[in-house]
């Protein structure tokens, strides 16, 4: 089980001329559970999305599964689990339709929908707590339940990769246990992760190695650092309560 | 009635329900990726198109479909690379259209009341020939629309989750924006180029107070669309009133009954269950 699953190497990106990532080099081999940690700012959501190609590389390469990004097309290998919901979201959509786009890397834009796709919607469904939600609308959902929804939509294409984005940052305690269960079914099935935090919470007992972003650098890659400071106290409970409901009202959506 | 025993009336009330249809069948991504303005845009660039047609006494219709397309690209790959300065790429592009439309047709031997049938539409004189392209057209749309949605759906919702699923989101894009230019051409004999947008987005606008999902929207869309173009006509020929304005204001119309009536529900239904009056955060589901 050594198979690299995405290499980058000597990896560099700019923002208009700044620099946000110097010379990264990053393995992930199949089964590993890696964290990508570090300060706000630090680089390491670009990282993810240079792996994946959502951020252009000024210099270095990146492969996935062993082809080289450009060659890439098995994307139904890779299921990716943005910070939150994308802007888009002028009509209302149901959680079901948010998790169905997940099967399109496996079925391709022309070939409709079938039992095979409505059964892995389903069970995505179930492996997130959701399946009694549906029917509704992304948007009535709490923060931790619209993220549950985004690692359901990348959970129906079946990936063998799963990369996430700051999975927890701002989701109740709650829906961090449900998202630690998913992962851990994910991970017993030999699945790899690949996941970004500011900090692990529940997820800390299932990562196999840390990757330490710092200014654009790598500070350190190997065993999960011990907590400092109050998150390090055991009833430091990693809770973040996000804004208030608001009421639907004519304008909403 | 007896008014749609003429053929002419015929073609104006086909053309407007295949539009009613379509338009709303597009809008409805366009409002999803909040470019609800877009085709009030296209519509610009396709007077400019239509000027050109008059000129060279080519059909402007055809003439307005290929600028409008040309512009609805030059629209995408500006929004694609776009950072600040593409809105105000696009406004360029919005009134150097419509600047160009007016000086061109005033270059032509066309009067002003040619000009105006494609500013506010003139449903009543669409020729056997403008009702087959606005059919062939206008059924492509639909279909189009229809069997790539979910698709679409993906890429109006969230761009670079699409694009690490691998979907060719570019191609859709330039799709849509092609789609959008096609729909805002033939739409344009029926409401004119100031009113395209209207019936792409008031629909959709219209059904999301109701609806949950997107499928639903679309579909609730669509048969507003309908009945706003249908109703339109019919009161266009009883009480003589402008066929494109009298779509239109039913089509907002719909709108206000629509929230209006929502909202009364929504209070009523607070009264009947006070309980729920300050919604409580929904339970959240802990998996071992």
């Amino acid at each position: 089980m050594t198979f690299p699953v995405i290499t980058v190497t000597h990896g560099v990106v700019g923002y208009d001329g700044r620099p946000v990532l110097r010379d990264v080099s990053l393995t992930v081999t199949a089964g590993e559970v890696v964290a990508v940690l570090g300060a706000n700012g630090s680089g390491k959501s670009t990282l993810i999305r240079a792996a994946l190609g959502l951020v252009p590389l000024a210099a270095g390469t990146v492969e996935l599964f062993g082809i080289p990004l450009r060659r890439f097309r098995q994307w139904g290998r890779i299921g990716y689990v943005p910070q939150r919901l994308g802007a888009g979201g002028g009509v209302p959509a149901t959680v079901r339709e948010v998790v169905a786009s997940g099967r399109l890397a496996r079925r391709g834009v022309l070939r409709p929908p079938g039992r095979a796709d409505r059964e892995a919607v389903d069970a995505a469904l179930r492996a997130v707590g959701l399946a009694d939600r549906a029917g509704d609308p992304v948007a009535t959902l709490s923060g931790g339940q619209q993220q549950r929804t985004l690692i359901a939509r990348a959970l129906a294409g079946r990936p063998e990769l799963l990369v996430l984005d700051e999975p927890t940052a701002g989701v109740d305690a709650a829906s961090q246990e449900a998202f630690a269960g998913a992962l851990h079914a994910f991970v017993a099935d030999g699945g790899t992760v690949l996941l970004v935090a500011h900090e692990l919470g529940p997820l800390r007992p299932l990562i196999s190695r840390a990757v330490v972003v710092h200014h654009g650098g790598i500070a350190h890659d190997g065993a999960v650092p011990e907590p400092a400071g109050h998150h390090a106290e055991p009833d430091h409970d990693h809770v973040h309560p996000h804004g208030p409901d608001e009421p639907a009202g004519l304008w909403s959506s | 009635m007896e008014l749609f025993q003429y053929p002419y009336m015929q073609r104006a009330l086909i053309g407007a329900l295949i539009i009613g249809l379509a338009a709303p069948a597009l809008g409805i991504y366009l409002v999803q990726r909040r470019l609800a303005l877009i085709g009030d845009g296209v519509g610009h660039v396709a007077l400019t198109g239509v000027g050109a047609g008059l000129l060279l006494n080519r059909s402007p219709v055809l003439v307005a479909v290929i600028v409008a397309t040309l512009g609805a690209i030059t629209i995408e790959l500006v929004r694609a690379r776009g950072r600040t300065s593409g809105d105000l790429a696009l406004a360029l592009l919005f009134y150097g259209g419509i600047a160009g439309g007016v000086m061109l047709v005033g270059l032509s031997d066309a009067t002003s009341a040619n000009l105006n049938a494609y500013l506010f539409g003139s449903l009543t004189t669409i020729s056997p020939q403008d009702l087959v392209t606005i059919g062939v057209l206008g059924a492509t749309i639909l279909v189009t629309m229809l069997a790539l949605r979910p698709a679409l759906f993906a890429v109006c919702h969230d761009e670079e989750y699409a694009r690490v699923s691998g979907l060719p989101v570019r191609a859709l894009n330039l799709l849509l924006a092609v789609a959008t230019a096609v729909t805002v051409t033939i739409a344009m004999r029926a409401v004119g180029v100031l009113l395209i947008s209207a019936l792409m987005v008031v629909p959709v606008a219209t059904a999301q107070q109701v609806t949950r999902g997107f499928r639903g929207t679309m579909t609730a869309a669509m048969a507003l669309g309908l009945f706003a173009a249908g109703a339109g006509v019919w009161v266009a020929a009883t009480a003589d009133t402008a066929p494109g304005a009298s779509v239109v204001l039913l089509a907002i119309a719909s709108f206000l009954v629509v929230a209006v009536a929502g909202a009364a529900w929504r209070v009523l239904r607070r009264r009947a269950v006070p309980a729920a009056a300050p919604h409580p955060e929904p339970h959240e589901v802990i998996l071992g």
